[in-house]
């Protein structure tokens, strides 16, 4: 009997013609495709097509093609799923995979149309004129007090605790042990250069990296990894990791093959253990649960802000108006193309909702309710360009957070198999002759690069929007229209069809 | 194209119409009442800034001898809008009079709408019952009006003030309105280019809740979020214009929030970062960043010059980059502002001093004593 039913994704071909027997695939390769014997020889079946071989090597002498094997066409019974029964047919478990939903749900973004301005109010030039990205996550009061005094006006308020952000960017929360100490160098190096933050994520923060304490976000998830007084107080904000958009309602599994000297010290559990996140926080079990933790954590911390991260679900927006009224200051909502290091496919694929839907009830609740200035909105969990950033903001969010944009920038060619710890690219591994690839000055001047590109796009729209404040634009919905969204969408987001 | 064909789709239809427009404005600080026949001249010189599809103005200390009751100007389409409404005025308030608005027909002004205004104060057992202040009551009823009752729109809600507008030129409605027997100690004027549908009276400037009377030339780029910020605050924008989110903005930020008027004009024409960071007085550096994070939503951004009246002043106000002429001028006791130089020197051939207000400085005219 056949011993592995399930064919090559890939194809990888090498031209001898070309190749100098160099052996840098062979290294560069972290899934072992690649071996020498007089020649360099490819075995398929491994390939992921990372790329990482074609990039270095010098000859150009590596293709790698989809595997064309034809197989008789099945409207409902595409290959993918074919595949998926041969596999589980062949060893039981669930199919694992990394990085977000790769299925072809429609895209809300992409059926949103910007404004612009014609005559009747002119278009605002960015090189000439000021245009203001800065952004306050975090509590605000509903009104202020200011007095006059001796002729002075006098602020006669106190405003809590806000996280400032020169851009209304973030790293989103990707955990040390998932991702390499290089990836959380390079976020953490850009974050202080951008005046944006990066967020921890669920495995604690590596004590080289308080120093950029200001540009942090650290993150107190179900398995508490690492979690200890000074790491609650080597941020700006501490965040309650509910739930995950590619994962929502489940745990997290870090094997233990991730678990070396370092990642072990981090997080506080022996080296060579499987870290497991438990699917909810085993101290809350309802939001009154929830609010304790809040507190409990603004008390750790002087009352720095706290955020809750959660995925975007069906009742999204009840849930965010009571986290809301728990006492958080940042809801974090990470819609269901967010990515993950690993996850279940049946869970990544199919639950939870776009955060474009998400962002537009939840902002929509807390205005209805009155209570929107008590709490920023993130979006995050599919953000994929600065048109993207525009579009979320308009629909009501404070600030995005990118994490699959700001692992591609480094390298990432989101081949999604995270979960192997085998990143050829250095990001997504402990392994260390792979960690050392990623040079975190290079990642973090790419990660620069990529978001000032992008703040110079937003500030292109703004200008053309006639604004010059991204606070104008913040749930500025009608400077959106929609293309091709059916009554109900458009309903839901509150937002007309293009030509009304 | 007057009251009837738009007022159906106001009622539901939220979409904002851009305008550009002339304004013109004066008061008097030592409280000297003037004819109406001084602004209608002021605006009659800037008539090629409207287009015909609107003008209004408005006076404060028009009514002296019911200074202690709301007026309450309202246009009716129909008789039986009329009952309605005044069915509805009589269960929550006492009116202590009703007339209809004096008017001089002309053939400027087409298919004038029923115009009555009425002087009256809330029933104390309404306002109690609301557990509202008497001010929050009568905008609460306003709003109920002019969302629920067909073919009715209060136009003014002020005391001791009104506001007169129609579809026409500015000085064709001022004349229709017969302001000429008016005596006002402040006086705003609006001449309305509407650029993409027909005028509506209600469309008209100024609007006007309670003491507020906005002018306003320009296109309020950030409307969609002003006017969901507002809405937070029972506000409901439904008057097919961008100019009511600024009337609105106003009452909040000084009536509710006690703004003093200078930081409610930081809100709205808000200091940008790199003044705020360069500023070395720190309590001042506190005060402003807190205002723009407070106030994110409230401020208004794109093209504007505004002129509000309030009963005991004037202001004068453009967006932060100053987008839209403002000129402004005194002699003696009077403040002038305007769009052009030409409106003011109509009415003050020789002023003291004229000058162009800065980008989001308010210019502001108070009374100096009672009047």
């Amino acid at each position: 009997m056949p011993g592995n039913m399930v064919t090559s994704e890939f194809l990888v071909n090498v031209d001898h013609e070309r190749c100098r027997r160099c052996k840098r695939c062979i290294l560069n390769c972290g899934f072992g495709v690649f071996d020498f014997q007089n020649m360099t020889t490819a075995d398929s079946s491994k390939c992921v097509a990372c790329h990482r071989c074609v990039v270095f090597c010098p000859e150009e002498a590596i293709t790698i093609t989809r595997n064309p094997l034809a197989f008789r066409e099945h409207p409902s019974w595409d290959v993918d799923k074919r595949k998926a029964i041969w596999k589980q047919a062949q060893t039981p478990g669930m199919i694992l995979t990394g990085m977000g939903n790769d299925l072809p749900w429609l895209n809300v973004f992409d059926h949103l149309l910007i404004d612009a301005c014609q005559v009747t109010n002119p278009s605002i030039d960015p090189l000439r004129e000021p245009m203001e990205l800065r952004t306050y996550l975090g509590r605000k009061p509903d009104s202020l007090k200011v007095e006059r005094d001796d002729g002075k006006f006098k602020l006669d308020s106190k405003v809590a605790n806000n996280i400032k952000l020169d851009i209304p960017i973030m790293f989103s929360g990707m955990s040390y042990g998932s991702v390499s100490l290089n990836t959380h160098r390079a976020l953490a190096i850009a974050a202080e250069e951008l005046g944006t933050v990066m967020n921890t994520g669920e495995g604690g923060l590596h004590k080289e990296l308080y120093p950029y304490r200001d540009h942090i976000i650290v993150q107190c998830a179900s398995g508490r990894f690492g979690v200890h007084s000074e790491y609650l107080n080597a941020g700006v904000a501490v965040e309650i990791k509910v739930g995950q958009g590619a994962k929502p309602g489940i745990g997290g599994h870090l094997p233990g093959e991730k678990i070396g000297k370092e990642v072990s010290s981090t997080r506080m559990i022996p080296q060579g253990t499987d870290a497991l996140s438990p699917a909810p926080h085993h101290d809350i079990y309802s939001i009154e649960d929830l609010r304790q933790l809040i507190y409990a954590l603004k008390e750790a911390t002087g009352y720095k802000p706290v955020s809750v991260k959660i995925a975007a679900v069906h009742n999204v927006a009840a849930i965010a108006s009571g986290i809301a009224r728990a006492g958080a200051d940042i809801i974090y909502l990470d819609g269901f193309r967010g990515g993950t290091g690993a996850s279940p496919a049946v869970v990544r694929d199919h639950v939870g909702i776009p955060v474009e839907i998400a962002l537009a009830v939840v902002d929509q609740q807390l205005r209805s309710e009155g209570i929107r200035n008590w709490v920023s909105i993130i979006a995050a969990g599919g953000i994929r360009s600065s048109a993207d950033v525009v579009k979320a903001i308009a629909l009501g969010a404070d600030a995005v957070g990118i994490g699959t944009a700001a692992l591609i920038a480094m390298g990432c060619r989101l081949c999604q198999k995270c979960y192997t710890g085998n990143c050829s690219w250095g990001i997504a591994t402990q392994r260390p002759e792979l960690t050392g690839r990623l040079d975190p000055d290079w990642g973090a001047e790419r990660l620069i690069n990529l978001v000032n590109s992008w703040s110079l796009e937003v500030k292109e729209v703004l200008g053309a929007l006639g604004v010059n404040a991204v606070e104008s634009l913040r749930g500025n919905r009608e400077r959106l229209r929609a293309l091709g969204l059916d009554e109900s969408t458009m309903d839901i987001l509150d937002v007309k069809p293009a030509g009304r | 194209m007057a009251f009837g064909d738009q007022y159906r789709t106001w009622k539901v239809d939220t979409d904002k119409v851009p305008a550009a427009c002339g304004l013109s404005g004066v008061i008097s600080e030592d409280g000297n009442r003037m004819s109406g026949e001084m602004i209608i001249e002021s605006m009659r010189v800037i008539h090629d800034r409207g287009n015909g599809l609107g003008g209004g103005f408005a006076g404060y200390g028009i009514y002296p001898e019911n200074a202690g009751h709301y007026a309450m100007h309202i246009m009716f389409e129909d008789q039986a809008g009329k009952a309605a409404c005044e069915a509805m005025l009589a269960e929550e308030l006492e009116v202590d009079s009703a007339e209809e608005i004096p008017t001089a027909p002309s053939e400027a002004i087409v298919d004038p709408p029923l115009l009555w205004r009425y002087f009256a104060l809330p029933r104390g057992e309404k306002v109690k019952a609301s557990g509202l202040a008497d001010d929050d009551f009568m905008v609460r009823l306003v709003m109920k009006i002019n969302t629920t009752v067909p073919g009715t729109f209060v136009f003014s809600s002020g005391k001791n003030m009104g506001v007169f507008k129609a579809v026409g030129f500015a000085e064709d409605v001022g004349e229709f309105y017969r302001l000429g027997e008016y005596e006002a100690y402040t006086w705003i004027g609006h001449g309305r280019f509407p650029t993409n549908t027909p005028g509506w009276w209600g469309g008209a400037h100024p609007f006007n809740i309670l003491d507020w009377a906005v002018v306003h030339n320009g296109e309020i780029s950030s409307y969609g979020i002003n006017k969901r910020y507002l809405e937070m605050f029972g506000y409901e924008c439904t008057l097919l214009t961008d100019t009511e989110v600024m009337a609105y903005l106003f009452d909040l930020l000084i009536r509710k929030h006690g703004l003093p008027l200078e930081i409610a004009c930081k809100v709205l024409a808000a200091p940008f970062w790199k003044d705020i960071d360069a500023d070395k007085d720190a309590d001042e550096k506190e005060l402003y960043e807190s205002l723009r994070m407070v106030y994110a939503s409230a401020l208004v951004n794109g093209p504007f010059a505004v002129i509000v009246g309030y009963s005991r002043g004037m202001l004068g106000l453009n967006d932060r980059i100053k987008l839209r002429p403002l000129i402004a001028a005194t002699k003696d006791d009077l403040l002038y502002v305007s769009s052009e130089e030409s409106a003011i020197r109509q009415i003050c051939p020789k002023p003291d001093r004229v000058w162009a207000p800065n980008a989001g400085q308010p210019v502001i005219g108070r009374l100096k004593g009672d009047v």
